[in-house]
């Protein structure tokens, strides 16, 4: 076979074909890019140690959710992690390691990517009121070593109590499972898990463990701090890690 | 400035931002939808001065363009570059001073969490994106001999729909407005917002190149592309979410846990490798050959490295949760992929860099060329360190320290920074239709002042990362934890400063850039003597 021969014959694979028309090249490349994400995504939804239940788990109360939307808002994620990772170290510096389950419930994740501060996914419980509040005030005071900015603000915002009925609601869309009667009474569980009114409907809907006190040591109005700590309170504590026993292989 | 056709587009889009602002449920919406509704009137302005009517009362049509093509809107995000340049690293700057003096937190809007996402965004999306999609408008016209598809107003609304996401997002996250997706924080309605003019973006490109008059559509078309079609889909899912009310700032995204962490990452690591990455190759792949006067080394190597890049990339998200709650097989394949993807980079690179070969002694008088050949250098050093990064054992050690902030820096200072910088000192001459740049000398000193910013803040956060993530896991003998939490902070105190002083020196250069770049545009030479050229040949 001559030289020429060979160069008339068809290429098996001619790129230029694609390169030639602008919907092949569209098409390949939706396809190409397309297959990662749904080998790795979708499965997540399926296997069982992501969607597993476990003890314990239940939806944020209507003043932990307004807290968590006031760490949301701040940037805490952008220092601070919630995700303890299974090595001796962290197990020992913040508790056991962390749980797909424990953040079923959130809307956005808030496992974080970077530990200028601590990790909080145990935080709850670690620290007094009194010692958050003097924190939040001015962390030098109690940490002279820490970096962290002051968030005296907040003590003076009172929380927007009267939307917080539609917050849950939505949640109920994305699929946290508020009932009807938590929708209804958000507004009456806000104030009353800060120490205004009642707390037995609260009690009733979320169970015996919520924390119920004013927050933030100022008993005249429910503020963004009481908010706060009542969030940074309940961080890691609804999961019984003495009855827990994990389920098969992997994690 | 603008164009007629979009004075009645913003003009109805400032209705129904005024509509919004009136029914608003809580202030920062309405904030943000005033704002919103100033910014489209300031669009209909600037298009409608631009207009003028001619002597018999007709309108005049839009500046016919020396080159026969559109330039208008590339000549603006040039501009709009430069500005957010300073901007992003003005930003960048702050808040690395911050972490050494918290002192210069002023709450509640100037708090590190709040200007963080500010930096970031700045940089990535204003001073990145204005140029991608500056530099798409630029590559497709060349390359496909045709003018944009959509004409001026298409190419327009592309520009000042994407400079007003830019204000929106940029003042939300002053507010507090974030969903705290990393690198995609605006709410709903921005990326509502975002939506509409990505997809007329791609549009434009798309249409532009249908009716190319080249048979073949060039590599950088390729990647181009893909950029704008990977950065839609992942935009469409990951901010898939459900607000609150129609008129308030907040919204839940529908995943959660886990699956929404896996999301998030599969879009922050495709936000670098499609919008950092592909985007900014395109650039390589058209504006290096053309400054340097020489063909892409390897026609071949451009369609391996295209397809493998491309397809590897959209796996590696998962390294980014090493050792979390997400499934082990998951973290496994993110890690091979990642690993994998070493070899397309450098594939991409080597075809960047021997694209000088007979060209090589340019490097010694063009300094522009010199900054994008250290550009892809950047490039390959990042891509080296980022596979490195995504080992599991190693990973363990760099996670949640600042040894991942010196990798992305070192990527987007040195690849994103050098080759927007040099791109643009290759495009500003050629847009203005001046002979050359006020000064190449300038250009060398932002070239050494770039770098060692980058080589100070890259060692600098080496040395701190490394450090704080080995006092983490220090034990003394009698097994006990040797480090509180506190004290591995206040350890990292001088690595902090020199941080920031290296992006002092970056912000330097960037400024002998800004105004380089604005002598130039005003037609001025420095009239100095070559750097150079003074060198003979040896005998």
């Amino acid at each position: 076979m001559s030289d020429a021969t060979q160069e008339q014959k068809p290429k098996r694979f001619d790129h230029g074909r694609i390169e030639r028309n602008v919907s092949v090249l569209l098409v390949l490349t939706f396809i190409v890019v397309s297959i990662g994400g749904l080998v790795e995504i979708a499965p997540l939804f399926y296997v069982k140690n992501t969607i597993e239940k476990v003890d314990g788990m239940r939806p944020y109360t209507p003043l932990e959710l307004a807290g968590r939307n006031v760490y949301v808002r701040e940037g805490c994620y952008v220092c601070h992690s919630q995700m303890i990772r299974p090595f001796r170290d962290e197990v020992e510096r913040y508790g056991h390691y962390s749980l797909a389950a424990e953040s079923m419930y959130d809307h956005p994740f808030q496992w974080g990517s970077k530990r200028t501060g601590p990790d909080l996914a145990r935080v709850g419980g670690r620290y007094s009121d009194e010692w958050h509040i003097q924190h939040f005030r001015n962390p030098k005071a109690v940490v002279p070593e820490s970096i962290m900015p002051k968030y005296n603000f907040l003590f003076d915002r009172p929380i927007r109590a009267g939307m917080i009925a539609d917050d849950l609601a939505t949640n109920r869309i994305v699929g946290v499972p508020y009932t009807e009667a938590m929708v209804e009474s958000a507004e009456a569980d806000l104030r009353a898990q800060a120490g205004q009114g009642d707390a037995a409907g609260l009690l009733e809907r979320y169970g015996d463990k919520v924390n119920v006190r004013d927050f933030d040591g100022n008993g005249a109005s429910v503020t963004e701090m009481d908010a706060l700590i009542a969030y940074m309170q309940m961080l890691g504590t609804l999961v019984d890690f003495d009855s827990y026993e994990p389920t098969g292989a992997g994690r | 400035m603008g164009n007629i056709a979009l004075i009645p587009i913003f003009g109805a889009v400032s209705l129904l931002a005024i509509m919004g602002a009136a029914l608003a449920r809580d202030p920062e919406f309405a904030t943000h939808m005033w704002l919103f509704a100033a910014l489209a009137i300031a669009v209909v302005i600037i298009s409608a001065r631009g207009q003028k009517w001619a002597a018999d009362g007709a309108l005049a049509g839009p500046r016919v363009e020396a080159s026969g093509y559109i330039d208008g809107p590339i000549r603006a995000g040039v501009i709009a570059t430069a500005f957010w340049g300073i901007a992003g690293f003005v930003a960048g700057v702050y808040i690395a001073f911050q972490l050494a003096f918290p002192e210069l937190n002023f709450e509640p809007w100037l708090n590190f969490g709040r200007v963080r996402p500010l930096h970031t965004s700045a940089v990535i999306f204003a001073f990145g994106g204005s140029i991608l999609i500056a530099t798409a408008m630029h590559v497709v016209q060349r390359t496909c001999h045709a003018r944009l598809f959509g004409g001026e107003t298409l190419a327009w609304f592309v520009f000042w729909g994407y400079q007003i996401f830019i204000v929106l997002a940029a003042t939300g996250y002053l507010m507090g407005i974030t969903q705290s997706k990393e690198y995609a924080e605006p709410e709903w309605y921005v990326d509502l917002w975002l939506t509409i003019v990505w997809v007329a973006f791609l549009v434009m490109f798309l249409g532009t190149l249908v009716k190319r008059k080249e048979p073949h559509i060039y590599v950088a078309n390729w990647f181009y592309l893909a950029f704008i079609v990977t950065i839609a889909l992942l935009h469409v899912v990951n901010n898939a979410a459900v607000p609150v009310s129609f008129f308030g700032t907040k919204s839940y995204v529908i995943f959660s846990g886990v699956q929404d962490a896996l999301t998030q990452w599969w879009y922050g690591h495709n936000a670098v490798g499609f919008f950092l990455t592909a985007g900014f190759l395109a650039m390589m792949y058209y504006y290096i050959p053309k400054r340097a006067d020489r063909p892409v080394y390897s026609y071949r190597l451009s369609i391996v490295h295209f397809w493998s890049l491309v397809f590897l990339y959209i796996w590696a998200g998962p390294h980014h949760l090493h050792y979390t709650a997400l499934p082990d097989w998951a973290q496994t394949l993110g890690m091979t992929f990642s690993i994998m993807l070493w070899m397309p980079s450098w594939g991409g690179m080597i075809n960047g860099l021997m694209t000088l070969s007979g060209a090589w002694d340019k490097l010694r008088t063009d300094p522009v060329l010199r900054m994008m050949v250290l550009a892809v250098a950047f490039y390959g050093m990042s891509t080296f360190e980022g596979p490195m990064l995504s080992i599991k054992a190693v990973n363990s050690l760099s996670h949640y320290t600042d040894w991942t902030i010196g990798h992305v820096h070192s990527g987007a200072l040195g690849w994103n920074g050098m080759i927007t910088f040099g791109v643009v000192y290759y495009l500003v001459p050629v847009l203005w239709g001046r002979p050359e740049l006020y000064s190449l000398r300038l250009v060398s000193w932002h070239f050494w002042l770039a770098t060692l910013g980058i080589v100070l803040y890259a060692a600098s956060m080496w040395v701190s990362g490394i450090t704080q993530g080995l006092m983490w896991r220090e034990y003394n003998s009698d097994g006990y934890l040797v480090y509180s939490f506190a004290e591995t902070v206040a350890a990292l105190f001088p690595y902090y400063v020199m941080r920031a002083v290296g992006g002092l020196f970056f912000l330097t250069g960037a400024l002998i850039f800004v105004y380089n770049i604005a002598q130039t545009i005003r037609g001025r030479s420095a009239d100095e003597r070559p750097a150079a050229a003074a060198l003979q040949p040896a005998e």
